[in-house]
């Protein structure tokens, strides 16, 4: 099966879980970008036929919203919440840091496809400010010296991915 | 079973975050590894935030009322051996109360804990978070029996009218009022909808609420449904909220299978049903007409009112819209009763408000507070003051859509229109403390950055108003800073706030002008004298080791994350300009404050 097939079907299988009416679309997309990671443009052609919605409707969505991405992330995904109090005690450091280390900006992935890097606002850790998330791993009160210890590990391959 | 003990684990996301659920598992494991008597065996719940974050993850015992802090895994075995099996206390996990220069055994006598008045958070940390049966013995669900056997839809409203609650997701409209419009509106189709999007960036009440007691929304839900005549509801969950969209999903179906959603509840002919939609994470989207776009399936841009929602709003229903802790009251105004509610609070704001204490704050955390107290209870009695012995500044309160209240407003008694007069607003309870560390400047111009990300760019105002604004505060905060600046932010930001479609144009000035109004000289300074006093904006610093108090200690040197420190031991230490990223590491680290901004 081509790689075009396989999404096509997968992602026809991740919404068939739903009865094909216009509510579930941010729901599917979710789904999809949940299994993938990102929302492949077969996927969301195929969704927009399911539900027989305009492409360019799902498309509106899939940029609307910040839970989706239209390229893939990395195995790593870092969050630096940027939460108001993560921000006044430093968050900017701490972006700053893995921009230096890694040479990303929000939004991008690495070449080696190893770190996506966001920015989130707030995920309610606020007590252990300022927070990073590494894939579903917390890590507070982190230093910009702290943080790159803890980059090098995922570099040296000393973590696994979850 | 009179000796039957019970461990309550703190599961909120803040004590995950320490690694509460691994203290859980280690819990289980350790007593099924014992052989207990059965008499002996304790019941360990899972349980919502307990309110202190900042010493998690917490573990309470009861009946003996021991609150252990910042618990490991390697605590467990002790705790076990000595306060469950014996009945010790273990000292050295127990809370030191500043306040009262004492460790302190039980949570409900920190002072952290005495001003504070629960309602809304009255189970969190108390019940399991996903039992349906710890909440029925707390009295759940006995609100809506009441109401389905012994009120009128009418009467209904009336308690919740005359309780005088109002909306606590931010705007604080009556939310008796609101019921009553949609109970009047024509149409047999009606529906309610929880707001569980909670966008403010340093706001997490709402989501404590839902994982830590999900069956009190349930419940005010479904009284309200009762009320205005719908029988579906909605619950609008941030999809970041992972667990409590699974604690919420789980209390519907626990609530289905007793017969307490579904049709026909408590054989009254009720038939209320209640489903989760996960938000797309949008903050545009925690405003009522976007959210129900999105809903709907479409993108959350907001439309004009009216018409409101309660005449016209899910799929052009009438649709009743409340926040998640202004369901959370509902089902106590039921059994408590109107007055007893109205007894607390100021005079037009009843009842208590959640805030999420957070900054630069000795205790952070979640704190339940009757509205009409003062600002500095709040601060110093609950919080314990500021962190690091560092001088107050302001305290910002509304997320996006506030301002900064100084110092000289601290006994200020908060409540919707107290807040409101001074340029700021409840918002959804976000509550940050700010010291002499933080600009004014910087912190409009994160709000503001925020806000051109989350504007939905449908109206121009408020799109192109933000975007101009936050040009000028980065230019300011870069060193572009020219005169006159000021007086242009205050112009546009008076346009936006007088032009824009929705409330999230309507107030996104407010951080702007609010710190304008209170901390001028700190614009004037970036702008006049290209210095940031707080040493935060990068370009407009310059950090020096005061070689006067330097003791030589060398945490900076460790701190430093680019190598720009040096010194011989217990010899003032020296600081490159040239190398110094002004990460500010070696200031925050600095235990006699030598590090000082030029
Ligand atoms: C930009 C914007 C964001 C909002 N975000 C939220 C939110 O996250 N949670 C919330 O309950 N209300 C939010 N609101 C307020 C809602 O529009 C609405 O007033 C509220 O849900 C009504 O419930 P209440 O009367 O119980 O407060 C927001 C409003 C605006 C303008």
């Amino acid at each position: 099966m081509s790689e075009s097939l396989k999404i096509r079907t997968e992602s026809l299988e991740i919404a068939q879980k739903y009865q094909p009416k216009r509510r579930y679309l941010l729901a599917i997309l979710q789904d999809i970008q949940k299994h993938y990671n990102y929302l492949p443009a077969e996927a969301m052609e195929t969704v927009a036929r399911y539900l027989s919605v305009p492409l360019v409707k799902v498309y509106g969505m899939a940029t609307f919203y910040k839970a989706f991405s239209l390229t893939p992330k990395g195995k790593y995904i870092i969050k630096v919440c940027d939460g108001t109090a993560c921000h006044i005690k430093g968050s900017v450091n701490l972006l700053d840091e893995v921009k230096m280390i890694l040479g990303i900006e929000p939004g991008q992935t690495t070449d080696d496809g190893l770190f996506s890097l966001e920015t989130v606002a707030c995920i309610g850790a606020c007590g252990l400010a300022p927070v990073a998330v590494i894939n579903d791993e917390y890590h507070g009160n982190l230093t910009p010296a702290s943080l790159r210890q803890i980059l090098e590990q995922y570099q040296g391959g000393m973590k696994d991915a979850k | 079973m009179q000796n039957k003990k019970t461990i309550f684990i703190c599961c909120g996301t803040g004590c995950q975050a320490n690694g509460s659920m691994k203290i859980y598992q280690a819990m289980l494991k350790a007593i099924s590894g014992l052989n207990l008597d059965v008499e002996v065996i304790p019941d360990i719940k899972k349980t919502g935030c307990h309110g202190l974050c900042q010493k998690g993850p917490l573990v309470h015992i009861a009946p003996k009322e021991i609150t252990y802090i910042h618990v490991k895994t390697a605590d467990v075995p002790e705790i076990i051996e000595r306060s469950i099996i014996k009945d010790e206390v273990i000292d050295r996990l127990l809370y030191f109360d500043k306040q009262q220069n004492a460790k302190v055994q039980s949570k409900s006598d920190w002072t952290f804990e005495k001003k504070q008045y629960r309602i809304a958070l009255r189970h969190c940390g108390g019940i399991a978070n996903d039992s349906i049966d710890d909440y029925i013995d707390k009295g759940g669900y006995q609100g809506l029996e009441k109401v389905l056997k012994t009120m009128t839809p009418e009467e209904v409203i009336d308690v919740i009218k005359k309780s005088g609650l109002r909306g606590r997701g931010g705007g604080g409209f009556p939310t008796g009022l609101k019921w009553t419009f949609a109970a009047k509106a024509q149409g047999d189709v009606k529906y309610v909808i929880c707001n569980g999007d909670e966008g403010d960036p340093g706001a997490f009440m709402d989501r404590s609420i839902m994982e830590g007691d999900p069956h009190t929304v349930l419940e005010g839900m479904a009284i309200c449904g009762y009320a205005i005549g719908a029988n579906q509801g909605f619950l609008y969950i941030r999809d970041e909220y992972g667990l409590a969209v699974e604690n919420m999903r789980k209390a519907i179906a626990d609530a289905h299978s007793k017969g307490l959603l579904g049709k026909n509840i408590c054989d009254s002919g009720f038939a209320f049903d209640a489903e989760v939609v996960r938000g797309g994470g949008a903050f545009v989207c925690g405003e009522e007409t976007s959210l129900i776009h999105s809903i709907e399936g479409s993108t959350g841009e907001p439309t004009p009112k009216p018409p409101f929602p309660a005449n016209q709003g899910l799929w052009g229903k009438p649709t009743i819209i409340n926040n998640v802790e202004t369901w959370a009251n509902v089902p106590v105004i039921i059994n408590k009763g109107a007055d007893w509610f109205a007894a607390i609070g100021s005079e037009k704001s009843k009842g208590t408000k959640v805030f999420a204490l957070v900054g630069k704050i000795n205790n952070t955390g979640l704190v339940e507070v009757p509205m009409g107290i003062k600002l500095r209870e709040i601060i110093y009695d609950i919080g314990g003051g500021v962190g690091k012995n560092r001088k107050f500044k302001a305290v910002q309160t509304g997320g996006p859509s506030g301002g900064c209240i100084p110092e000289s407003k601290l006994d200020l008694p908060i409540d919707y229109d107290s807040l409101i007069a001074e340029g700021s607003m409840m918002g959804s309870g976000g509550m940050i403390v700010i010291d002499d560390r933080t600009c004014m400047v910087e912190f409009a111009r994160y709000y503001l950055k925020f806000l051109s990300e989350e504007s939905c760019g449908k109206c121009v105002p408020c799109r192109e108003g933000i975007k101009s604004m936050l040009k000028i505060l980065t230019d300011i905060c870069e060193g572009r800073g020219q005169a006159g600046d000021i007086e242009l932010l205050e112009e546009i930001g008076a346009m936006v706030k007088a032009n824009s479609l929705c409330g999230l144009g309507k107030t996104a000035p407010n951080p702007v002008l609010s710190n304008i109004a209170n901390f001028r000289d700190e614009f004037e300074a970036h702008i006049n004298d290209k210095r940031c006093p707080a040493g935060v904006c990068k370009n407009l610093t310059k950090l020096y080791i005061d070689s006067k108090v330097c003791i030589g200690c060398g945490l900076c040197v460790k701190s430093c994350p680019v190598g720009a420190i040096s010194g011989e031991k217990k010899q003032p230490h020296v600081l490159d300009e040239e190398k110094c990223i002004k990460c500010s590491s070696c200031r925050e680290r600095c235990a006699v404050d030598a590090v000082r901004v030029r």
